[in-house]
């Protein structure tokens, strides 16, 4: 429990705005919040929620498109509502700062980390540059980036997603505010980048006393940096409670709903076992490489039909060029892909349409694997037309079922388009699509990383549905290892384009692991609030700081 | 001081003294610099120049006022889905549909509106207008008015033409580059820069006078010009389009290059692709005024805005503005065009005015 300080932000009953389809439409309906000097209240819900849309007015913004139609918004005294502009904008970035989902979007690539960094605290006068600067080397050093003396002075680009991440946090200290928004930072990070900057954010926000929203939707994530949570659902409040309490026993329904999503389950399968049992597909010893960059180094690992191997590993460990390599979008360069225990064609245009129709993928950004313009019963039937030949009333009806498949009405969507979908809904219709060409294999590349908790379990119980009623064989790539606890029967653990250990599912979660497995499944966030502390210490860097000071 | 001057002042004050009680505080601001202006124009012009303001102000009002009840009378006639684009056009946007639907009807039914005919000589050269003669004649002494009607169907007939064919050309090569990619790409695009490296008054010059000025040639010579801008328009768009999943999905699924542009690349560029229609219209058609003015062009008899504008032009001289009613007719479908595609372009990209 945090003790009772100066209230540092007060919110009554906000209501914010939207505008669509030529009138305003509320959206945040009336949110109530307080925040303490040196607090830190989570902000959790689905997209959707209102999250981000009340991290912004908590600094008197509205986004284009929406306005702050009624409510109070007072930080230390002041009434944010009824502030010029100006005023407001020499608030931001001086005593509120935002750090935003992903880093790699929000800094401009084309100045320096560290120019970028002492912006603020030149403009608003409170530092000259040479003083600013060496600021930044300092907080640098506080967040433990690698060579704080000079990696400031590299581009955007030229620091790794995490690191980036960081000095954006950094950047948020650089006029130590009183109060920093956190948008999702580590949502786009691996698990074990993710990490490193949780410990960072946590233990600089202690050690400046400095208030904080953090907004997730990850709950195990928000139990670790948060004193109190609020739980969000259509722009309106569910509740409130001090972490540990609101954890342990949440009121209401939807927050138990939310707790309750990552216990999704199902019984693992074993390969079949005799001489007749054939992969599926079978991956003998690929390489591949982008050029003269080696990506995949040795690649073999089995898929029997029926069953779901999951392949994980952090980003750029070769996964996804796995799955590039098994469509033929990308030859491998030594090796061999069986399929059903004959040799596929390297390259995708010398496959024959049978070959082609056998595999299907899935992918991570509904948004982009569908095309907006194409209406969803012409989506879904080409495969069928494509390779079934089905025409007329016939295809009609082929749609009409898959529709009924994926649980979503034919005669609501029938004739829609893509962009008038949900996240959700979009990725439904591209397992349509897959299915719809009557494959045996599908590759599902990261398919639930993009969805809110509750929608995702929604797909993995799809998914599953659907593979025992097809017999549909899985290879699916996430570095989400709930996910793969929860439908996975075979695991495949990849590094820096290698296998380090694959087996079975059970093997896999119980000791001894290979390190890289270790440090992977250390690395998942969990409910317990104690967590990260007493992860750190047991990897012996119990606070960044103390480091930092050596 | 006359009535008019006393009339003037009495509206406008009254004008925005309304304004200003019912706090339309833009229109406040609008009508009373304008009062202000018009004092300090009253002082140093006399009434001529009230009188002209008056003017301008009341042909402003009118092209309003037609520009609004044209875009509602579309939205009525039209279909729903339709009508519901329509109702997002601003009144320039209506004005220059209104103004391109004019020039349309005058093209289509030029025989009928026409009263005499476009080569008909019918009174003494550079006769003033009379009532019979709404613009009066020319150098040779044919009907000004005639042969701006034929005009429209000429020049604009023979822009529309050739813009056409440079975007079919533009367009296809343009999706090819970015479907094939590799060296047909690399081909394309060193082939488009060629083209456009030579300057393209200088080069339509040299491909008239090698293959003689007939309409054919013309439209192609200007076609060919205009293709490469459209195809770096295409390729840069269908770029973005077919690095996408969807296209990916699509090539896996064992689709061909044709249906890949024609389903899905096609339908996720044809926004831009229109409004540059637009402006490219624009620029064809100033080309072949240009060409037409220069006596490469359109050849005579046939009527046609640029040459009109080079035939009457010694008539500038002693002040009259005959010459200049065709080049109007050019600015103002240029401007009109310009007005629809700004549209388009907002509607696009999602493009903000601030």
């Amino acid at each position: 429990m945090v003790p009772k300080k100066d209230v540092l932000l007060r919110v009554t009953d906000l209501r914010i705005e939207g505008y669509s389809d030529e009138k305003w439409t509320e959206i945040v309906h009336g949110v109530n919040l307080t925040l303490h000097k040196g607090e830190v209240l989570g902000l959790i819900g689905e997209s959707g929620a209102g999250k981000s849309t009340i991290g912004l007015a908590a600094m008197g913004f509205a986004r284009d498109g929406c306005r702050i139609s009624g409510g109070s918004i007072e930080f230390d005294g002041m009434e944010l509502t009824t502030t010029p502009e100006s005023d407001l904008r020499a608030l931001r970035g001086s005593r509120i700062a935002y750090v935003a989902q992903s880093a790699a979007a929000s800094f401009n690539p084309a100045h320096k980390i560290i120019d970028q960094h002492t912006e603020a605290p030149i403009q608003y006068r409170i530092s000259k540059r040479v003083e600013a600067q060496e600021d930044a080397m300092q907080l640098y050093e506080r967040l433990r980036l690698p060579n704080p003396s000079e990696i400031g002075f590299r581009y955007p680009h030229q620091v790794s997603g995490g690191q980036l991440q960081r000095a954006m946090t950094a950047m948020a200290m650089a006029c130590r505010p009183d109060l920093i928004i956190f948008d999702e930072p580590t949502t786009a990070l691996d698990v074990t980048t993710q990490i490193e900057v949780l410990a960072a954010i946590r233990d600089i926000v202690d050690q400046f006393n400095t208030a904080a929203i953090y907004i997730t939707h990850d709950l195990a994530v928000v139990a670790q940096m948060a004193d109190t949570i609020k739980v969000l659902l259509k722009g309106e409040e569910v509740e409130e409670a001090p972490t540990a309490q609101m954890l342990d026993a949440p009121k209401e329904d939807y927050t138990k709903s939310l707790w309750a999503v990552r216990s999704f389950k199902r019984p693992q399968k074993h390969r079949p076992t005799g001489a007749d049992a054939l992969p599926i597909v079978s991956v003998q010893g690929i390489d591949a490489a982008y050029g003269k960059t080696k990506v995949l180094d040795d690649v073999s690992f089995d898929v029997y039909p029926g069953m779901t191997v999951a392949v994980v590993g952090e980003s750029g460990s070769g996964k996804s060029t796995t799955a590039r390599c098994i469509t033929g979008l990308l030859p491998p360069t030594k090796g061999k892909i069986l399929f059903k225990g004959e040799e596929l064609p390297a390259k995708y245009t010398d496959r024959s349409k049978d070959q082609l129709r056998q595999a299907q993928m899935i992918y991570q950004m509904a948004d982009t694997a569908l095309n907006p313009k194409i209406r969803i019963s012409d989506i879904i039937g080409r495969p069928a037309q494509f390779y079934g030949g089905l025409h007329g009333a016939k295809l009609k009806n082929r749609v009409d079922e898959l529709l009924d498949l994926i649980e979503l009405d034919p005669s609501k969507f029938y004739n829609r388009y893509p962009p008038e979908l949900s996240g959700g809904q979009k990725q439904r219709v591209g397992i349509a699509r897959a299915l719809a060409a009557d494959p045996a294999f599908i590759i599902c590349d990261e398919v639930t990383s993009a969805l809110d908790q509750l929608v995702a379990e929604g797909i993995l119980k799809l998914l599953d549905r659907l593979q025992q009623e097809f017999n549909l064989a899985y290879m699916f790539i996430t570095h989400d290892l709930a996910t793969v606890r929860s439908i996975a029967d075979e695991v495949v653990v990849m590094q820096r384009g290698k296998v380090v250990e694959q087996g079975p599912k059970d093997e896999m979660f119980t000791p001894p692991h290979h390190p890289y497995t270790d440090l992977l499944l250390s690395s998942v966030p969990e409910m317990d609030p104690n967590w990260l502390t007493t992860l750190l210490e047991e990897r012996g860097t119990d606070s960044i700081g103390e480091a930092a000071k050596v | 001081m006359s009535t008019f001057v006393i009339g003037y002042y009495a509206l406008l004050i009254g004008a925005s003294c309304l304004a200003a009680y019912y706090k339309q505080r833009n229109i406040f601001i609008l009508i009373f610099s304008l009062t202000l202006a018009s004092f300090v124009m009253g002082i140093i012009g006399g009434v001529p120049a009230l009188r002209f303001v008056t003017t301008a102000a009341g042909i402003l009002a009118l092209a309003a006022g037609t520009s609004y009840a044209f875009r509602e009378f579309l939205i009525i006639i039209t279909p729903e889905g339709v009508a519901k684009e329509l109702r997002t056009a601003p009144l320039t946007a209506s004005f220059g549909m209104f103004v391109i639907f004019t020039y349309a009807i005058a093209g289509i039914f030029a025989p009928v509106i026409a009263p005499h005919g476009e080569a008909e000589v019918i009174s003494s050269a550079f006769a003033p207008a009379d009532e019979n003669m709404l613009l009066g004649a020319d150098q040779l002494g044919r009907d000004m008015f005639s042969r701006i009607i034929y005009g429209a169907r000429n020049s604009v007939g023979l822009a529309l033409l050739a813009t056409m064919l440079a975007f079919v050309m533009g367009a296809l090569a343009g999706l090819l580059a970015a479907t094939k990619g590799g060296w047909f790409d690399q081909f394309m695009g060193r082939f488009a820069d060629v083209i456009m490296s030579v300057p393209s008054l200088i080069f339509s010059l040299l491909m008239l006078s090698i293959f003689g000025t007939n309409l054919g040639v013309i439209v192609i010579v200007v076609a060919i010009i205009y293709a490469p801008r459209v195809f770096r328009l295409t390729r840069a768009v269908a770029g973005n389009v077919v690095v996408m999943d969807y296209i990916e999905a699509a090539k896996l699924r064992g689709e061909g290059t044709w249906y890949l542009i024609r389903k899905e690349i096609l339908p996720n560029s044809t926004a831009p692709l229109i409004a540059e229609f637009g402006l490219e219209f624009c620029f064809v058609f100033l080309l072949i005024a240009g060409l037409s003015f220069l006596g490469l062009g359109i050849q005579p008899p046939t009527a046609d805005w640029g040459s009109m504008v080079r035939e009457n032009a010694t008539l500038i001289s002693f002040g009259e503005m005959t010459p200049l009613i065709p080049a109007a007719a050019i600015a103002l479908l240029t401007v009109a065009v310009n007005f629809v595609v700004d549209w388009m372009l907002f509607r696009s990209s999602g493009l903000k005015e601030m």
